[in-house]
């Protein structure tokens, strides 16, 4: 039996290679012949075919955000390939065990994609193609020196030979690997830094790129689920009776000790009974919560005498003691779910000595590890196949909750594929939440309005204390500080302020936190930008000139800042829209080892509807590998940012979300969004994240520019609960 | 039994007449570039063509959908992927994910049919598909581009 699904899975594997041209699910499966198991690789990173097509491995996910791309990019400079033969793969997170991770680390989270993996990923490409000359040089009896590799061929001058490396690559193979490599400077880079066109597009317009969700298996089952609404909640029991006859229903299965299945032959026939099938809950504790009882929880945290510092330099509380003018305000912001477009989903094959999973997932270490445990077998029996994502932003990375679940049920059918979709329902009340915090800030302004004391209390929920609660050390999250730390290569303040402190009040609500795209410092920002601004205006200075006397030692901060002033227009009125002034505000921040700054146009009418009209943004990435690519991922973090700041909230009821749809849980559509002009400052010598630092400046640069349009200081997040209209 | 015009193919399908469109295109015909995204008409993921107009078909029940009526996926905007709006989609690598993107290129394409050469506030009204992404400016230039190209090739 198991002979026969693992023959016919061959079968599937090999038509959706050949058939579906970028599905590549893992290179070396045995017997899958469309992988072309023949050509032996030339390191962990690089293949040659005999016609010339390179396939490059890339260890990291695919969700949208363009990493694909940018890291063959790397490889295929160093390699000094033809690009337009070049292909990609996705090696499985049990061959990077097997072989001692030699790939890497394969989480993608974090903006991490290329910023940590550029060294090795390059390194890969420059060894390639040094065994790829050496091969020809060998074959020719010429010293190596002599031969020069550009555009996927070997040529020797002075003899006038050339070899493609598609002839090459069998012996290069056999080469014995260089133990130094140097890379190029990105100054002489061609294909990396250019803004090439992206490898995975073609099939992302006409149907073919399969996702998760539309993945079959010879034999699949479809499952769909309800888990407890209210997290920590319990299935008691439910009236299977009711649905055993529908047409098509296999299996009503309980999935841990708080959920339930239906398994049918299609996914409609599971979902349609699982919504007609009696449930009972036993609730537990936590139906008492509501985003009321977190809020004064929350608020009792912005004066506890218990906080976790992360940033102190002199007595701040002392220099607002003496201070000429002060200024207070709270500011809250709510949970927000990923909503990615695609729902959580994975198909899983269970025996009793092997388990494989196919999902789209951030990180497909952790999805090995998730279905190991839920298989009850050894890593090495599992194996998960990754699929692109439909949209990840932190939600398919650091916890694999549908991966348990579609284990535990395909492990109750052995020898069958199941397939798990969640609803969309199901997601939006599952998800795991962009964490919920309020802040408290307190400046000081000398009499010639300077800042010379701030204290930021935030009191809220901490991610890591949800997911790695190993990390958290003396009730300190180190993450919890993005962008407000004292220094450091990641997430460090732009501003020098003489007397400062932030500290961290940890109240941590029975709603699972997750990492949402751009994580903390997406509130830190808002929480920081808002209030500096506030701080101007109390000064009665121009907020550009207020925050540029506090950055003379940042220069990054204060480059992307001055870039977008300079762009945008700042100090010259802005020319009215549609009958309508028009006001900006501006915001700056770092994280994810970048900076950025943005500036923001609106108008409001008298009515107090808003517009947006335009953002300028500038990014300082370090390096940039694919600029158009930038330019992308900083417009969709606008949509994120904005889309969170407008409109998305995750409100809390009798312990459980109340949101269960894109009904209830608006999001920014293109009605709404602005035109985004991206500034690309990329200043050498380090290398930072493109795919998340950007959204922590979207929101405060509009509420700035609000507050510049009408007055009013929006304190509370989203917008739509502030009543915009003029007085 | 249900009888239904997809892609300009005739296919009989044995399923309960309530059962979305979307579903039957999806786990009967087998046609996955059409998507799931909400189930409740929200998002567009599911866009597709019925007789011309953009529908979405998870709120759509099958047996509201006779055999006369011609039903185009995004397997079907085009025989070669070539549907102007694909070449600008790939000129302009406006998929991000891409999972919204067969709602997008199905809403859009059924905007310019009607509307040949629409304003952008005409597409900006018109689109109302979620992208989580965030490829809405792309998704704009990319409805321009192709709307430019229709007009000058007459
Ligand atoms: S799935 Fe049909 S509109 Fe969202
Ligand atoms: S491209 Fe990912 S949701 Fe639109």
């Amino acid at each position: 039996m198991a002979q026969q699904i693992e023959a016919s899975r061959r079968g599937f594997l090999a038509t959706a290679s050949a058939a579906l041209g970028a599905f590549t699910l893992g290179f070396r499966i045995p017997g899958a012949a469309a992988q072309g198991a023949t050509v032996p690789e030339i390191n962990a990173w690089v293949v040659v075919k005999p016609d010339d097509s390179i396939v490059i491995r890339i260890a990291r996910s695919e969700m949208g955000q363009g990493t694909l791309t940018g890291l063959a990019q790397l490889v295929a400079e160093e390699l000094n390939a033809d690009w337009s033969k070049v292909t990609t793969e996705y090696p499985t997170p049990a061959q990077n065990l097997a072989r001692k991770r030699v790939w890497g680390n394969m989480s993608t989270g974090g903006s991490r994609g290329i910023r940590e993996s550029h060294d090795y990923v390059r390194k890969g490409g420059a060894a390639a193609r040094m065994m790829l000359v050496q091969a020809a040089a060998e074959s020719w009896g010429v010293p190596a020196g002599e031969c020069r590799a550009a555009n996927s061929t070997v040529t020797h001058a002075a003899s006038g030979r050339t070899a493609s490396y598609g002839s090459l690559a069998a012996a290069a193979a056999r080469v014995t690997p260089p133990t130094e490599v140097t890379l190029k400077d990105p100054r002489e880079w061609t294909i990396a830094g250019k803004p090439v066109p992206r490898l995975d597009t073609v099939d992302k317009t006409n149907g073919k790129q399969v996702y998760g969700a539309d993945l079959k298996l010879p034999n699949m089952l479809n499952a769909a689920i309800r888990d407890c609404p209210v997290f920590g909640g319990k299935l008691r029991s439910v009236d299977e009776a009711v649905v055993a006859n529908r047409r098509g229903v296999r299996k009503v299965l309980r999935v841990g000790d708080s959920a339930v299945a239906v398994v049918a032959d299609t996914w409609w026939q599971a979902k349609s009974a699982l919504d007609a099938l009696p449930i009972e809950w036993d609730e537990g504790p936590n139906a008492e919560v509501s985003s009321a009882s977190i809020a004064e929880w929350l608020k009792a945290g912005l004066d506890a005498p218990e906080a976790a510092v992360g940033n102190r330099a002199g007595d701040a509380k002392a220099a607002i003691g003496v201070a000429a003018k002060t200024v207070e305000a709270v500011y809250a912001y709510p949970f927000q779910n990923h909503a990615c477009m695609e729902p959580m989903n994975a198909t899983a094959l269970w025996t009793a000595d092997r388990c494989e999973v196919w999902t789209p997932t951030q990180n497909g270490e952790a999805a090995l590890a998730a279905a190991s445990e839920a298989a009850g077998l050894p890593p090495s029996k599992c194996e998960v196949y990754k699929i692109h994502l439909g949209g990840g932003f932190g939600r398919r990375g650091a916890v694999h909750d549908w991966v348990r679940q579609v284990v535990e049920i395909a492990r109750q059918m052995p020898g069958t594929p199941v397939k798990l979709l969640w609803s969309r329902e199901e997601d939006m009340l599952h998800g795991r939440f962009h964490p919920v915090t309020q802040c408290k800030l307190v400046g000081g302004l000398d009499a010639q309005g300077n800042l010379t004391g701030l204290t930021m209390r935030i009191s809220g929920q901490s991610i890591v204390a949800g997911i790695f609660p190993q990390n958290i050390r003396d009730g300190r999250d180190p993450v919890v500080f993005q962008g407000l730390n004292p220094g450091g290569e990641e997430a460090a303040i732009g501003y020098g302020i003489p007397n400062i402190l932030i500290d961290h009040a940890m109240r941590n609500p029975h709603v699972p936190p997750g990492f949402w795209r751009g994580v903390n410092l997406n509130q830190n920002t808002i929480y920081l930008e808002c209030f500096i601004d506030e701080l101007a205006h109390a000064a009665g200075r121009d907020p550009l000139e207020f925050r540029r006397a506090l950055m003379t030692r940042h220069p990054k901060h204060l480059a992307v800042l001055n870039a977008v002033a300079e762009r945008a227009g700042w100090g010259t009125p802005a020319a009215p829209k549609d009958g309508m002034p028009v006001h900006r505000g501006l915001a700056q921040t770092m994280g994810f080892g970048s900076y950025v700054a943005a500036c923001a146009e609106v108008s409001v009418s008298d009515a107090g509807e808003l517009k947006i009209h335009r953002i300028v943004a500038a990014t300082d990435p370090g390096h940039a590998v694919n600029p158009q690519q930038i330019a992308a991922q900083v417009e969709g973090s606008f949509v994120y940012g904005l889309s969170a700041a407008l409109h998305g909230e995750c409100t809390v009821a009798k312990g459980r979300i109340e949101q269960e749809n894109f009904d209830s849980y608006p999001v920014l559509r293109l009605d709404e969004m602005p035109a985004v002009e991206t500034i690309l400052l990329p200043s050498g010598g380090f290398w930072g994240g493109v795919g998340e630092p950007t959204i922590a400046v979207a929101a405060p640069a509009v509420l700035n520019a609000i507050f510049a349009a009408t007055g009013k200081r929006v304190r509370t997040l989203p917008l739509r609960h502030t009543d915009l209209r003029r007085a | 039994m249900a009888k239904l015009n997809i892609n300009g193919q005739v296919h009989e399908v044995d399923v309960e007449g309530d059962t979305p469109l979307l579903w039957v295109i999806r786990e009967q015909i087998g046609l996955t570039g059409t998507k799931y995204g909400c189930g409740i008409a929200q998002c567009g993921a599911c866009t597709v063509h019925v007789d011309g107009v953009a529908t979405r078909s998870c709120t759509l029940p099958v047996e509201a959908v006779t055999e006369e009526q011609k039903i185009v996926t995004i397997e079907g905007l085009s025989p070669d992927g070539r549907h102007p709006l694909q070449q600008a989609w790939v000129a302009l690598d406006v998929p991000q994910c891409g999972y919204c993107q067969s709602g997008m290129l199905m809403a859009a394409a059924a905007l310019l049919a009607e509307n040949p050469k629409p304003t952008e506030a005409d597409i900006r009204a018109g689109i109302t598909n979620i992208c989580r992404c965030g490829t809405y400016n792309r998704v704009l230039a990319g409805i321009q581009r192709a709307a430019g190209e229709t007009g000058a090739r007459g």
